[in-house]
């Protein structure tokens, strides 16, 4: 089991409902977010072109995050989810160090945080609360191994990137192009 | 969830959500022990709702922690509105009812207006002033000088709190503030308005045209769901905008128009869609009256002529026309929502409603669908008493078109100088921040001055409060009922809204301050039920359900009675207008002495030195009411300025920096805006998101942050024909250093 | 015109606008663990070598300051974690691909093996100290016999402080400034050179001084050298780590990086050194405290630009 997500940018109008849904979902404190969305615009008026992403963390196949966390506190779940067991962590901000995408935030209670697919949502069979919400249906997440689960139809169907492959994590997140 | 001590008994009248005991469903035994709630058969975890953020009114459920707190919104599945995904407004409407700066206690004035001096009083007190004064102005003028300004699900209680009372000047700004052009435009052109939900049947369309409608950052959560469905479809969308808008990014055909020059490019498209031939013909035939003449005042406007106005290549605008002619008729001329721009926007209006009937695409599939909704019944109550005058008094022969009472007219009438034909010495003003909705603030300040008395219902301390004679506190929609929503959409729907926990501190329901008033008032056989449950229960089981089950359902949707969502093959629609045919050409209009047919008009351009103000929404926000939410604020905390890189090297602005914006009349904004340096908009325009530069301290979290749009919009065009405001007249210039006396002032 | 906002208002605490996790408590401990594994490699090494007599203060004298310093460095490490009342997890759990975890394991090695050694040379600096208890003296015998061992361990683990503390930074590529292996080598120097430095303050013995400004003199030009190649690799690399070395070839931190570390901590001290050698009397307080202080400006200045480096936004 490998859970990736997928946004089309094509659809995604950065409406940012998938933060606010991630902070009442997960109880994100005031001030931080999980997830965040990103608009980058290139070109002269009138010739422009814009791209408009919703990001989080990749839940990298690679994490550097994983490797460098002193006590295992940073780990891979089921399918691949990497999640921070809250009573492991010591606050020591390696992980936040190592994370190329800066998708780890300081939590107030002093553990770090970040982006954990909605796991208590998956294992009740409902999608992450991003995607459960977004108006435009632009968040895909699904299992990867599964031929015949949402996002593996339309990785096939569609072509799509990731951020900064070269840093060379593995990032689960995929954009469709 | 805050302790019964927290709030004061309230007396009698005023029971609503407060009943304890009373009938197995009030609010306050919801939140009592898990035990409880399995006699009771009742959800504890989710409540039924439906979002008050916006107009959307989106059906959903709160969820509660084990602990019976507000946790998080949910839309509902069932609901067509919103399938089942709300809005970052809506899904952010916790943030509403945990917001520590809401008003908690009924406030009486005690120094002058605008002052905000007050003194808290408890609700018998402020009701009885509120009531004595209306008293009043009912002996000393009649109860005709009262008006009501409204917004939101309160309307109905108010309105009817108005009308029973003796007055009908009941203005929603939403009208002529809004939407009220394109409302009038259709119905002047096809004898229906065009709905709140809009009746766009987007999630079928080939071509979407946007001319004046920024879907993406307007939050209209249906059609965003609509048009993304459309994408993956395939839809060809057309936007016309001065600014490289969020649609215009995912639009194959993006036509950065000039702006104010909108209606010349929708003639020119006319006369593409007439002289090629593209227009349904057998449509046309059947539905339509004064093709012809309408022929004939097109003959000019050809795709080179609105070239030299809009600056749109004419063949851009031939391709463009093309591709609407192949999707017709499954194709939208967007009519918009908020249309109020340059004065002549009914006709702008009326051109985009004939350019949509040329194509065959009202009541078509892709086009706009006729909506259905459910029959509920109202409470029995006595007649109306019959006003001696009404708001048409005022100033008689002004805005024969308008349909719906005029928000500005009422302010104007409220003025003693301007020797109404009516004085209007009261106003009412409930769910909206009149000082930011209505353009000319001095205006409004002035209006205030003059009246006998200014009653604000509203949740927030918002701007209007400030000037009140009363504030009444009303608590939001998670801490209340309130009436059935019926909204009209493709299949008739009913939605319940119940609360997700008691009102915080002393806040009422909108129901509940309605009644008391109409208590005090001696109207009380107007509100015949005591608390709302019992009223929607007596409402549900007329219609075959009743409260138990929608509060498990919360969405009840049920068969069209016909197969007639659109017009069927042939079928002999008739239209409610006075030929009983669709209008080309307005009757209507000309008999009232305005243009049947729309012309193009030249408007002002920006002065040397100056840039057109043009504003817009975020998905973030709604209008300026959200402002204050704390978990809305955390995604935008304060608007931006958007200007182009060659203005911004000109006077020296770089990226993030702060200024002040100073218009056409001299005045400058009361806070500073952060610039925004992008190719996204012209030269000759800025832009900036509605809603922000609050000036009330109380509002902790929004004061001060970035600029009031509203404040630099002291140029009014407005609309002869239906009174809306145009309000993209005005141009700023910037100020980098505010002298220390402008500062003061 | 290319343009990159967040749309969300996205402004984590600590990580925007850039990463701002470690304050003064971690540039700190690099410079103090570093230090320490210089006094102890330099002790062991000696020592291991026979050159104990020739070399004493090195060896018996400048130890005394490195469970100071180590002790130090553990609580400024103490004080920057934001989840501490869990610290002990880190001794319950070994982790080989985080260098976190090794510090964490040769800092709980290597500070009881220091204080040892102090102790096993407590009577030069107090004559006559008293064990009192008859296990003490015992546990003193045991390790006096074994203390080729200890020095082994000594030298080892000082050698993985030093070098670790810098290969913890460059495990971290998101950094793109402390992407590049030629950090372990050159906080090692660093440390060593520094570690000389605390001897050349300490020794009263003119031959030691001499050897000592010798070795720091070497060092530094191995630094020298490390530093030039470090700039030659980011600036051949990718487009992030030019933009990293670009903070200090006309970024923020130009002016503190050469003049503190490099002119004062670096270049000056050898010129004194070279003078010293050449027979043109200085003062040996001086260059060393100047080597100390440019080895505290490196930590705190590669600590403080590499967070400010980032791959995205």
């Amino acid at each position: 089991m490998r859970y990736a997500m997928a946004v089309d940018i094509r659809k995604c109008v950065g409406c940012s409902d998938c933060v606010v849904a991630c902070q009442t979902e997960n109880n994100v404190p005031h001030g931080f977010c999980r997830e965040w969305v990103v608009e980058t615009m290139n070109g002269t008026y009138p010739q422009l072109e814009i791209e408009i992403r919703s990001e989080r963390c990749n839940h990298c196949i690679n994490a550097p995050c994983v490797r460098c966390c002193p006590t295992g506190a940073s780990h891979f779940a089921e399918g691949g989810i990497v999640l921070v067991e809250h009573n492991k962590c010591i606050g020591c901000g390696a992980c936040m160090a190592s994370c190329p995408y800066d998708a780890r935030y300081p939590h107030p209670d002093g553990y770090v945080d970040k982006c954990t697919f909605c796991i208590h949502r998956i294992k009740s069979g409902l999608a992450p609360a991003c995607a459960a919400v977004c108006p435009t249906k632009c968040i895909y997440f699904g299992d990867m191994e599964d031929p015949n689960s949402n996002i593996s139809v339309v990785l096939k169907k569609r072509k799509s990137k990731t951020l900064i492959p070269e840093a060379g994590t593995k990032p689960q997140l995929y954009f469709l192009i | 969830m805050t302790s019964r001590r927290d709030f004061i008994r309230i007396s009698l009248m005023g029971a609503g959500v407060l009943a304890i005991g009373k009938g197995t469903f009030g609010a306050a035994k919801l939140l009592s022990s898990p035990d409880e709630a399995k006699k009771l058969k009742v959800d504890l975890k989710r409540t039924p709702t439906y979002c008050e953020v916006c107009f959307w009114k989106c059906a959903g459920w709160v969820y509660k922690t084990s602990e019976g707190k507000i946790w998080k919104i949910i839309g509902n599945d069932e609901d067509q509105h919103c399938n089942g995904r709300f809005c970052p407004r809506g899904t952010g409407g916790v943030g509403m009812y945990y917001d520590e700066d809401r008003l908690k206690v009924p406030m009486i004035r005690v120094e002058e207006r605008g002052k905000q001096v007050f003194r808290e009083a408890s609700w018998d007190e402020a009701l009885e002033y509120v009531a004595g004064k209306m008293k009043d102005i009912s002996s000393k003028y009649g109860p005709e000088s009262m008006a009501l300004f409204t917004h939101g699900s309160g309307s109905a209680y108010f309105t009817n709190l108005l009308k029973a009372y003796g007055s009908s000047n009941i203005a929603e700004p939403s009208y002529a503030q809004c939407r009220g052009p394109r409302d009038e435009a259709f119905l002047a052109t096809f004898g229906e308005e065009v709905y709140s939900p809009e009746v766009t049947d987007i999630r079928d369309t080939k071509c979407l045209v946007l001319i004046g409608s920024h879907i993406g950052e307007n939050m209209h959560n249906g059609q965003i769901q609509e048009m993304s469905d459309a994408i993956d479809k395939g839809v060809t969308i057309i936007t016309v905008d001065p600014r490289f808008s969020t649609a215009a990014g995912k639009s194959k055909y993006w036509l950065p128009i000039k702006p104010s020059t909108d209606i010349a490019l929708l003639l020119a498209w006319i006369h593409e869609i007439i002289y090629n031939d593209y227009y349904d013909k057998k449509y046309v035939e059947k539905y339509c009256n004064g093709f012809d003449k309408l022929k004939e005042h097109v003959k000019d406007f050809t795709p080179e002529w609105a070239y030299g106005i809009t600056t749109i290549a004419p063949d851009k605008i031939r391709k463009t026309a093309k591709e609407m002619a192949n999707a017709s008729p499954a194709v939208i001329i967007h009519p918009g929502r908020h249309v109020t721009w340059y004065g002549d926007d009914t006709q702008r209006l009326r051109a985009i409603a004939i350019l949509n009937a040329l194509l065959g695409s009202w009541g078509r599939r892709g086009g706009f669908y006729r909506p259905a909704k459910y029959d509920i019944p109202s409470a029995k109550i006595p007649k109306y008493p019959e006003p001696k005058k009404s708001w048409t008094d005022a100033f008689p022969g002004k805005f024969p078109i308008a349909s719906s009472p005029v928000s500005n007219a009422l302010i104007d009438a409220s003025i003693p100088d301007n020797k109404p034909g009516l004085l209007i010495k009261g106003w009412i003003i409930n769910g909206t921040n009149l000082i930011s909705s209505i353009p000319d603030q001095a205006k409004t300040k002035k209006a205030i001055q003059d009246l006998d008395l200014i009653v604000t219902v509203d949740t927030m301390p918002m701007e209007i409060t400030g000037w009140a004679d009363v504030v009444l506190p009303e608590c939001t929609y998670l801490e209340r009922y309130d009436m059935l929503r019926i909204s009209p959409h493709r299949k008739p729907a009913i939605a319940l809204r119940m609360p997700a926990a008691e009102p915080k501190n002393n806040t009422r329901s909108g129901y509940n301050i309605a009644r008391g008033l109409a208590v005090k008032l001696g109207l009380e056989s107007y509100f015949p039920f005591e608390k709302k449950e019992e009223l929607l229960d007596w409402q549900l089981k007329q219609v075959g359900s009743s409260l138990e089950e929608m509060q498990h359902i919360g969405v009840k949707t049920k068969d069209r009675e016909a197969d007639d969502l659109y017009f069927a093959e042939n079928e002999n629609v008739a239209f409610s207008t006075d030929s009983g045919k669709i209008e080309l050409y307005s009757k209507y209009f000309e008999d009232a002495g305005y243009d049947p047919l729309p012309k193009y008009v030249a408007h002002e351009e920006p002065p040397e030195g100056f840039y057109r103000l043009i504003y817009g929404r975020t998905p973030m926000h709604t209008f300026g009411r959200t402002s204050n939410n704390p978990n809305l604020t955390d995604l935008m905390h304060e608007n931006s300025v958007w200007i182009n890189p060659k203005i911004s090297k000109m006077w020296g602005l770089v990226n993030g920096q702060y200024i002040w914006l100073k218009n056409q009349d001299g005045i400058i904004s009361d806070f500073k805006i952060k610039v925004r340096v992008t190719e996204r908009i012209r030269w000759d325009s800025i832009y900036m998101v509605h809603g922000f530069g609050h000036g009330q301290k109380q509002l902790k979290r929004c004061f001060g942050r970035g600029a009031s749009d509203t404040q630099l919009i002291t140029k009014v065009l407005t609309d002869p024909l239906m009174g809306g405001t145009g309000m993209r007249s005005n141009f700023v210039t910037f100020v980098t250093e505010k002298s220390e006396k402008e500062v003061a002032s | 015109m290319e343009e990159e906002i967040f749309v969300s208002g996205r402004m984590n605490q600590l990580i925007d606008p850039q990463l701002n996790i470690w304050h003064w408590q971690i540039p700190l401990y690099l410079f103090l663990g570093g230090m320490a594994a210089g006094i102890l490699c330099i002790a062991a090494l000696y020592y291991i070598r026979g050159r104990e007599k020739d070399y004493s203060t090195a060896v018996r004298i400048t130890p005394f300051i490195a469970p100071v310093l180590l002790v130090f460095g553990l609580i400024a490490l103490f004080i920057d974690l934001r989840h501490k009342l869990f610290f002990w997890q880190l001794y319950i759990n070994i982790r080989l691909q985080s260098p976190m975890s090794w510090g964490a394991w040769v800092l709980m090695v290597i500070t009881p093996v220091s204080f040892i050694w102090c102790a096993l040379h407590i009577r030069d600096i107090f004559p006559r100290w008293d064990w009192k208890y008859k296990w003490l003296y015992d546990i003193e015998s045991f390790f006096n016999k074994y203390k080729k061992v200890l020095a082994w361990i000594m030298l080892i683990y000082g050698i993985v402080l030093g070098i670790y503390t810098g290969i913890l930074l460059s495990a971290f590529n998101a950094r793109p400034l402390w992407n590049t292996s030629i950090l372990g080598p050159l906080f090692l120097s660093s440390g060593l050179s520094a570690g000389a430095a605390a001897t050349l303050i300490l020794s009263k013995n003119i031959a030691e001084r001499k050897q000592f400004a010798r070795i720091d003199l070497v060092l530094i030009g191995i630094e020298l050298f490390l530093i030039i190649h470090m700039f030659m690799g980011f600036l051949a690399s990718t487009q992030v780590q030019i933009e990293s070395a670009k903070l200090f070839l006309g970024g923020p931190y130009t002016m503190s990086f050469w003049i503190f570390v490099v002119i004062l901590g670096m270049l000056i001290p050898a010129l004194l050194e070279f003078m010293e050698l050449g027979k043109f009397h200085v003062p040996a307080i001086v260059p060393a405290v100047l080597v100390i202080f440019g080895s505290i400006m490196l930590r705190f200045i590669i600590v403080y630009a590499g967070q400010v480096s980032r791959w995205l936004y």
